[in-house]
């Protein structure tokens, strides 16, 4: 297998990455890198060592890394989740960095321990309300992973704070069934892209195609998180098979929030390289004041109608002859 | 009447489904089923998931209808929590 990784590898601006990955020979992963300089969001990170962690130990190798970029692949821990004997030096760790290496998350109990230890590791004590979006991402995110993707090796995270753009980073990835293969156990989805589309309409589980989702499930978790990103105006992506969703910023002033995610500003790319599994990469921006109280109440509105909407959809009138 | 401290069980962030699942099992429904009141008190909780919420209260509202609700009392709610506690309640009426 091979990935490139540019310059600048951010959501926005992925589907470079995404493309240069070539699943041939799965035995090996072998990752190119720009001879200057890398910007890497935590979600291409945590792709490659998704990835790393299915090939045997030893046969992971990058090609010759700049000083920079290495000391942050190392300091993300990369090279220790894929195997490589890093021996380079540590650069003198700078203060002000926040970021959350790559962590493997594969019980609740790790989970819940990784949720308590982020946030100050993210130093977000000053921004209760971003805070609360992250923790709440996160959480729900990881949950996902452990329900549904049957990944042997869980869910790989990372997160990174950018102080230019004053957003948080995350990237939570996992090398499981895919998302299509889940939908499809009670809903129909012929391709990647349509099992993308339903997982992130409010409502819509793999585990029952019953309304209000089983006891334990709701098919609410995506349609939130991706709520999230529309409301902050941040990116947001959802990769699985080989279909990948990126939302795109919606201007102005949020009041309503589509149920369809087709509805939003966004591309939908198909046909791309196959990953089994799913990635999912969000950014949250630390500007946003609003509540997360009042987001939820938006939501509110949103989720209620799209449930109300489909069982109209489906009412049938008595047929007499 | 019965109370259930969230805290005690899920921590000052409600989000484990395992730890929600067995409150259901164990407290919530056993209570409702004997038709007593059941007070769940989120002093101190500073956020839950929707799936922790859900994972909660939805089969007593699927078990019961919605009458259930005139028999459970959320206490000490910020307002965070009491915003996902009405997602649920009104989704989960909407889907019957």
């Amino acid at each position: 297998m091979r990935l490139h990784i540019s310059n600048s590898v951010f959501i926005g601006n992925i589907d470079p990455f995404i493309r240069s990955f070539d699943a041939e020979n799965p035995e090996f992963l072998e990752v190119t890198t720009h001879d200057k300089w890398m910007s890497v969001h935590p979600v291409a990170l945590a792709m490659i060592a998704a990835l790393g962690m299915t090939v045997p130990k030893g046969n992971v190798r990058f090609d010759d890394i700049n000083a920079t970029s290495g000391h942050y692949l190392q300091r993300m821990g990369l090279f220790k989740m894929v195997g490589i004997d890093e021996t380079r030096q540590i650069v003198e760790h700078d203060p002000s960095g926040r970021f959350v290496p790559l962590t493997m998350i594969k019980t609740a109990t790790e989970q819940t321990q990784f949720i308590t230890d982020i946030m100050p590791l993210l130093h977000l004590d000053k921004a209760p309300e971003q805070a609360e979006a992250i923790r709440y991402v996160v959480s729900e995110l990881l949950r996902n992973v452990l329900e549904h993707a049957d990944a042997a090796n869980g869910a790989i995270v990372a997160a990174q704070y950018y102080p230019k753009t004053n957003r948080i980073g995350i990237g939570i990835v996992d090398t499981g069934v895919g998302i299509k293969s889940t939908i499809n156990h009670a809903h129909r989805a012929w391709t990647d892209a349509e099992a993308i589309k339903l997982a992130l309409t409010p409502g819509i589980t793999g585990t029952t195609s019953r309304e209000g989702g089983t006891i334990d499930n709701a098919g609410a978790g995506l349609f939130f998180i991706k709520s999230i990103a529309v409301n902050n105006h941040d990116f947001f992506m959802l990769y699985s098979g080989d279909a990948l969703y990126k939302l795109h910023k919606r201007p102005g002033e949020i009041k309503y929030l589509h149920v369809n995610p087709l509805n939003d500003p966004h591309a939908l790319q198909e046909n791309i390289p196959y990953w089994h599994g799913t990635v999912v990469g969000i950014d949250i921006s630390l500007n946003q004041t609003q509540r997360f109280a009042d987001l939820m109440t938006v939501i509110r509105k949103s989720y209620t109608s799209a449930i109300k909407e489909r069982k109209k959809a489906r009412y049938r009138k008595a047929r007499f002859e | 009447m019965k109370t259930i401290r969230i805290i005690k069980h899920a921590g000052v962030f409600a989000e484990n489904k395992d730890i929600a699942s067995k409150l259901r099992e164990e407290i919530v429904l056993p209570v409702l089923r004997q038709n007593q009141e059941l007070r769940l008190d989120f002093m101190n909780i500073e956020g839950a998931t929707q799936s922790f919420i859900h994972a909660l209260i939805s089969q007593a509202i699927r078990e019961f209808g919605s009458e259930v609700l005139d028999h459970i009392v959320f206490m000490n709610c910020n307002d965070s929590i009491r915003a996902i506690v009405e997602i649920v309640v009104d989704y989960m009426q909407a889907s019957e």
